[in-house]
């Protein structure tokens, strides 16, 4: 039956996309951080997706091959910008403090494709789950 | 068991297709963010067809069932209107279209169905 299948594929999906989601809010929440060397400057994070090729993960009767999956959560290489605050506690010898790279305008059109993108699997699982309503409903025709 | 095979007609296999056609569908829907992943679909007249043309049965284990839209050359990758950057083929909006009709595809099937089982109930009862 692969009606029943669609669940555990959009299913694998939603989760995906909040994983994004989750991402996306951390980067938000750290946009404004600054640290005193390049290396421990905050750099945004970015869920790689994958789709699911075999059974793996996937529990007794519910499948989720087709599905997608975050194969790695990486950091944006786009260089921190550094920037003069000499009064900052955080600044290094010269005076400089390391901002994150995280690009707030970038952030929430990534945000609205992530809850578009929910959005579709939503209903993906409702049109499903109504078909399948209905054709249990066969037994009563 | 044969006689409600043959009552039910081709409905029966083609409900089967269908469903299988939007599992595939929506795969193509929740990867639409995967970089690299290419849209397929069912070419639904080539799984008919075939289905028609050679009515074989099968017999054995080992057999492939005719008409399978799971085979391998049913399934086709889609050609994209428009390739992204990342070498993913899903418009989201053609999957959302397709997804729509083939529901709509799928609910016409099962009123061909209802039609049946309620002729079927109906003739059994008598009256």
């Amino acid at each position: 039956m692969a009606l029943d299948q669609i669940f555990g594929i959009a299913g694998s999906a939603l989760n995906s996309q909040s994983v994004r989601m989750n991402t996306i809010a951390s980067n938000l929440a750290n946009a404004g951080t600054v640290a005193g060397t390049d290396q421990d400057a905050f750099r945004a994070k970015r869920a790689v997706f994958k789709t699911i090729m075999e059974q793996q993960g996937s529990t007794p009767g519910n499948s989720y091959q087709g599905g997608v999956k975050v194969q790695q959560i990486s950091d944006d290489p786009t260089p921190v910008r550094r920037l003069l605050d000499p009064g900052n506690p955080l600044a290094d010898k010269d005076g400089y403090v390391y901002t994150s790279n995280v690009n707030e305008m970038g952030e929430m059109v990534d945000m609205m494709a992530a809850s578009r993108s929910y959005q579709n699997n939503v209903e993906v699982i409702n049109t499903a789950r109504q078909l399948l309503m209905r054709t249990l409903d066969l037994t009563k025709a | 068991m044969n006689v409600l095979d043959n009552a039910l007609g081709v409905h029966a296999q083609t409900l089967g297709m269908r469903s299988q056609r939007m599992e595939l569908l929506a795969r193509n829907i929740a990867n639409a963010d995967t970089p690299n992943f290419k849209a397929r679909d069912i070419d639904f007249k080539q799984v008919m067809q075939q289905a028609q043309d050679t009515a074989m049965v099968t017999t054995q284990v080992g057999h492939v069932a005719q008409g399978d839209a799971g085979s391998a050359d049913a399934v086709k990758y889609r050609t994209p209107f428009n390739t992204a950057f990342d070498g993913n083929t899903v418009e989201l909006h053609v999957e959302q279209a397709k997804y729509g009709k083939s529901a709509a595809d799928y609910q016409a099937t099962l009123n061909f169905l209802e039609q049946r089982v309620s002729g079927i109930r109906k003739a059994l009862r008598g009256d």
